[in-house]
């Protein structure tokens, strides 16, 4: 037994040490730090998933992106920042780009790496979490944070909700509750809320729901008690699908029950169902397998067999969001090799051709993706792009998500001053002195 | 009745159910504890485990499903995942706890805890991580009957978790007291030499109180992923029954009911009527504070065995 | 053959009680020091300072501290993460709102804080015993979490809820912050480490090391025999609480740079320090050390070995490499369970005989 351990070691050691990379061509390194393992694995999977096919399909079709293979490095992270650091030392210097572009996938890991990428000069990519003031460009130039922040969804659904209100001054007097999981990402929105309910007189409460959340019966007790007119939710995990059961247990109409974009997956609502039937969620792209590229996709990944998750969980939300996660960056890089007019793009072209991106609705049709998500142009004080939210929602019966807003835009007046206020504070914290733009 | 009064009956209620919902959790370490002196940390992997079994021996898509191309009724999936829990048992018995005897209550402890690692590693390989809706038919969602007469909130899963409960601990203590093998464990649980020396067999004994305890996380696997789907974050309700736990005194069966019961309305009172005074969430520290508070009147725990101490 | 102590002879009371009584193991420590501190750093980039000697010396420092508590004084603390929490966000304030102190000083104060809420938290060990009290730690490790998440006054009012550390200098040289040279940072925390693990060693030899153990022990007998529990279990809770919340310091300030309470602090990371120090080996100095190395570098090297040496997806590698730590926990505490440290010691043992073992 003794011997048989050691003799596969050194097999494994030996494979290890002749495994020298095979340096003919030039490749782009695009890391992928994937969460399969651990409480928030369900969420991590599909969006994993997206972003793997997405790649895969662009080397089997074209051969990579501009003909030049993507050579994608997976690392487990188990949402968990410190395995999220060992993973990000371990890819940074992958021969023969080093890491082209970094999606953190959770808001501690992000933190980690914003100061460590910028001495890096690797970009990051934190979709639609992380820190939102790094919407600054002139702060956070190696950081990057479009289409939208936790800011602008707080906003905008408090202007979802002015609408049905029949007009922002009805909100007045209004109560609105904001269920939020207790760590960074959950109290990202009340410094926004706050202030919009300042300026609009409505009344904000604000209820707490610690990891992970499997028992909030004194939270809904409260809604029960405070009967807010509207409940917003800042959850992940396991706590999504608690509240969104509870909600319904104690009668709150689903209508009025809206979710971050990271709590509105089919996971979130399916354990509920019947009774999650019309929740609402925040969104930047379109749910659903329809699109021309997923056709591709199917056809260049899932019949060949390099698939890693299943076909029937194509178009799932977050199976969508790692694609478009792929798609922005794998549309920065094509941007890089326009810009400097080289294949072999390193991490700091990218970064300028992040900061050039400029993603029609004409593009989007091209890689086909039409009428999938907002247009994004990001400029060099714009690292958030659009800052655009539509609301979704769940139908219960047919299973499905679907868009039902147009896009709304975030309110500038609010959201601004404060992303203004706090990039500052990094930049006196950190000596930063921010860059010019003009 | 007045509004202000109905809920505070309310959220009584609701801390009463909560803390049965812990108690069924807490259960498994209290047998385990009482019969072997072993602090199980992997109680709560053993409740995802089990609700992993049963889903997949029961839900279309399952690991059952995928390879032969049926599944069971829900009855007979829950007998054939009960005959996984003694397997397990006696897997367990046989691989691990078999080289430990007579260790320090600490080792045993850590060694629990590599069996967690293990069963959380190869439950993955086995199940995968998705989130999976358990359904045996449970009633689900609040009491329609209170709630449009009385105008009273009562999860039904609750109640039926509440039932389950005390016909669970009614069997158990049955068991205890009037079998031959319940003796024969309460003997072991007394004192390991001279129960040997009886000709009482340990290890027997401890294939069936794990596999007892099997059977119990498979009630809480049910219950709380009838509650939220069976995912990875069902191993962590174990942090929430230590305090009951703690309070009610690991060496006892009803001290966990009503450990439970003190815990659930102590940590829901305090949350809903003392947390929006301070920011919310207070329930987690609020449950170790009130078991601090108890145990320093009796540091034994309510109904914990009285420690003797001598020289 | 190489390891015997035949012929030395100790001549004066000071060679007799030294550190290292026999030549062989001072040699073999001061090699060891001098690797470290003079080869390593030459390899030391930064995968190895982040992901490698950074977690093992921190995660040391706190091993040996919550050894002191747990493995010589006999009283289980499942507050490690909360009282290392207490060390950063010291740590944090201190340095925000006095950036000109020396950083060295920024730690032992910051130690020196956790330590008086270590002794605050200790108090109810004077009557609850045993697993039981793991009830008051818990309620600190739960309670001080969700203090320090919910007071905007330790977060310095920042809308993220995160706190980061700003760039420090000690003599001119950066050691934390996104620039700090990996080098720096690693010999930084050895040399820290280093002293205050001979410190400890120190401590635990002496008068109030032996009335830990002897509390350990059995408490009423120490009793009788004329050791005030009082003092010697609030003692064992501030030195420990001192150790742990350096290390605290160090986690926050050194390695990781940012840090949110719940996910940083959490009630994972005090179980993951217990069970370093029961791997390790419970009241040894030495084994605190082997077992962190074990807890933090295991998981690693598994899975270095299995993706980038056989070539497993990385999902299957995660599944294998935690099925594999819980075997070997349990594989280890079956071949020796009283941990690393009397692996060693037994492995000196066979040492001293061979190769004759008759």
């Amino acid at each position: 037994m003794f011997k048989r351990i050691v003799s596969t070691l050194v097999a494994g050691l030996m494979a290890a040490a002749l495994a020298v990379p095979a340096a003919s061509a030039y490749e782009l390194v695009m890391p992928s730090f994937d969460y399969r393992t651990g409480p928030y694995a369900p969420n991590g999977i599909p969006f994993a998933n997206g972003y793997h096919d997405y790649l895969m399909m662009l080397n089997e079709r074209d051969g990579g992106i501009e003909g030049v293979p993507v050579k994608l490095v997976q690392c487990e992270t188990a949402y968990n920042t410190k395995q999220g650091v060992e993973c990000y030392e371990k890819v940074k210097d992958t021969d023969p780009s080093r890491a082209l572009v970094v999606q953190p996938l959770s808001t501690g890991i992000t933190y980690q790496l914003i100061p460590k990428a910028s001495v890096d000069e690797i970009p990051v990519h934190s979709m639609g979490y992380g820190r939102t003031s790094a919407a600054n460009g002139k702060v956070f130039p190696w950081i990057f944070n479009f289409p939208a922040t936790y800011w602008d969804q707080a906003a905008v659904f408090v202007k979802y909700i002015g609408e049905k209100e029949g007009g922002m001054e009805n909100l007045k007097g209004k109560k609105i509750a904001l269920v939020y999981h207790n760590s960074a990402y959950g109290k990202e929105p009340i410094r926004t809320l706050e202030k919009a309910a300042e300026k609009f007189g409505f009344e904000f409460m604000p209820l707490a729901v610690d990891h992970p959340g499997q028992e909030q019966k004194a939270t809904w007790l409260q809604i029960r008690k405070e009967q807010p007119d509207w409940v917003m939710m800042w959850g992940w995990g396991v706590m999504n699908q608690v509240a969104i059961k509870e909600a319904a247990s104690i009668r709150f109409p689903m209508d009025r029950f809206l979710g971050v974009w990271w709590s509105g997956s089919e996971n979130d609502v399916l354990p509920a169902g019947d009774g999650a039937n019309g929740y609402l969620s925040g969104a930047f792209h379109a749910p659903g397998d329809n699109f021309p590229v997923h056709d591709d996709i199917k056809k260049y990944v899932y019949d060949n067999g390099k698939a890693l998750g299943e076909r029937d969980r194509i178009g799932e939300v977050l199976y969508n969001r790692g694609l478009i996660a792929a798609v922005y960056a794998t549309e920065a890089i094509r941007n890089a090799m326009k810009m400097h007019n080289t294949k072999e793009v390193t991490p700091a072209m990218v970064r300028d051709g992040m900061e050039a991106l400029d993603l029609t609705e004409a593009r989007l049709t091209e890689l086909g993706l039409p009428d999938f998500t907002i247009p994004v142009k990001i400029t060099c004080d714009n690292h958030a792009g659009p800052r655009k939210v539509a609301i979704q929602q769940w139908d219960a019966s047919a299973k499905k998500w679907s868009m039902v807003t147009d896009f709304y835009d975030t309110m500038n007046d609010i959201v601004d001053p404060l992303i203004e206020e706090d990039s500052a504070a990094y930049a006196a914290e950190n000596n930063i002195k921010p860059r010019d733009c003009n | 009745m007045n509004p202000e009064l109905l809920f505070f009956l309310e959220t009584v209620i609701g801390g009463l159910m909560a803390g049965v919902m812990y108690a069924l959790v807490a259960l498994g370490f209290v047998l385990i504890f009482k019969a072997s002196g072993i602090f199980n940390f992997a109680q709560g992997v053993m409740c995802l485990f089990a609700a992993l079994a049963l889903y997949d021996f029961m839900a279309p898509g399952g690991w059952v499903d995928r390879w032969f191309g049926f599944t069971f009724p829900v009855w007979a999936a829950i007998a054939l995942t009960i005959v996984v829990m003694i397997i397990l048992a006696w897997v367990i018995e046989r691989f691990v706890l078999q080289y430990l005897v007579q260790q320090e209550p600490i080792i045993l402890f850590m060694a629990t805890i590599g069996l967690a690692y293990v069963l959380e590693g190869v439950g993955d390989i086995l199940f995968g991580s998705d989130v999976k809706p358990l359904d045996i038919g449970l009633p689900q969602g609040a009491s329609d009957w209170l709630l449009d007469n009385f105008n009273l909130y009562v999860e039904k899963l609750e109640v039926v978790a509440a039932v389950t409960a005390a016909v669970l601990v009614t069997v158990l203590a049955v068991f205890f007291q009037r079998t031959r093998i319940g003796r024969a464990l309460r003997a072991v649980a007394d004192d390991h030499q001279a129960a040997l020396s009886v000709g009482i067999s340990l290890r027997t004994i401890w294939v069936i109180v794990w596999s007892v305890s099997g059977i119990v996380a498979l009630v809480a696997g049910i219950m709380w992923g009838s509650k939220s789907g069976v995912q990875f974050s069902l191993s962590l309700i174990a942090l929430k029954a230590l305090p009951v736990l703690i309070l009610g005194g690991f060496t006892s069966v009803p001290g966990a009911i009503v450990g439970g019961l003190i815990i659930g309305v102590g940590e829901k009172i305090a949350e809903v009527y003392l947390g929006p005074l301070v920011g919310g969430a207070i329930e987690n520290w609020f449950a170790y504070m009130l078991a601090l508070a108890f145990l320093l009147f009796r540091p034994q725990g309510l109904f914990g065995e009285r420690i003797i101490e001598r020289v | 053959m190489f390891y015997r102590e035949a012929g030395q002879f100790k001549t004066d009371y000071a060679s007799d009680q030294a550190l290292f009584p026999i030549a062989q193991d001072r040699w073999f420590v001061l090699a060891v020091l001098f690797v470290a501190v003079a080869v390593v750093p030459f390899f030391v980039d930064d995968y190895w300072a982040n992901a490698i000697t950074l977690p093992f010396l921190i995660y040391a420092l706190a091993a040996i501290g919550l050894n002191l508590l747990t493995g010589y004084c006999g009283q289980v603390s499942l507050g490690t993460g909360g009282f290392m929490a207490v060390g950063a966000f010291s740590t944090f304030k201190l340095t925000t709102a006095f950036p000109e102190l020396n950083f060295i000083v920024v730690i032992l104060l910051s130690g020196a804080i956790t330590a008086g809420v270590g002794v605050l938290f200790g108090i109810p060990s004077l009557r609850i015993k045993g697993f039981y009290l793991a009830v008051a730690t818990l309620a600190a490790q739960f309670f001080l979490v969700w203090l320090f998440n919910k007071v905007d006054w330790f977060l310095n009012y920042s809308p993220t809820g995160q706190i980061s550390m700003p760039p420090r200098e000690i003599f001119g040289i950066l050691i934390t912050g996104p620039r700090a040279a990996p080098e720096a940072k690693y010999l930084f925390c050895l040399i820290f480490i280093g002293i205050f693990a001979l410190l400890a060693k120190n401590l635990v030899r002496g008068r109030v090391g032996r009335s830990w153990m002897a509390i350990r022990d059995m408490d009423i007998a120490a009793e009788l025999i004329g050791i005030r529990p009082l003092e010697a279990k609030l003692t064992a809770f501030a030195v420990s609480s001192f150790y742990v919340g350096m290390a605290g310091s160090l986690y926050f300030g050194v390695w990781l740079g940012a840090a949110e309470p719940i996910e940083a602090f959490g009630i994972e990371q005090s179980f993951l320090v217990l069970f370093m120090i029961i791997v390790g080996g419970l009241g040894s100095i030495l084994g605190s050390f082997l077992g962190a190395a074990f807890i933090t570098l295991m998981p690693i090297l598994m899975k270095n070995f299995m993706v980038d040496g056989l070539q497993l997806a990385v999902v299957t590698a995660k599944h294998i490499e935690i099925t594999m730590l819980g075997v070997l926990i349990i594989f280890f505490l079956i071949v020796e369970p009283h941990g690393f440290a009397r692996l060693w010691q037994i492995a000196k043992e066979k040492l001293r005989l061979w190769p004759f073992p008759h």
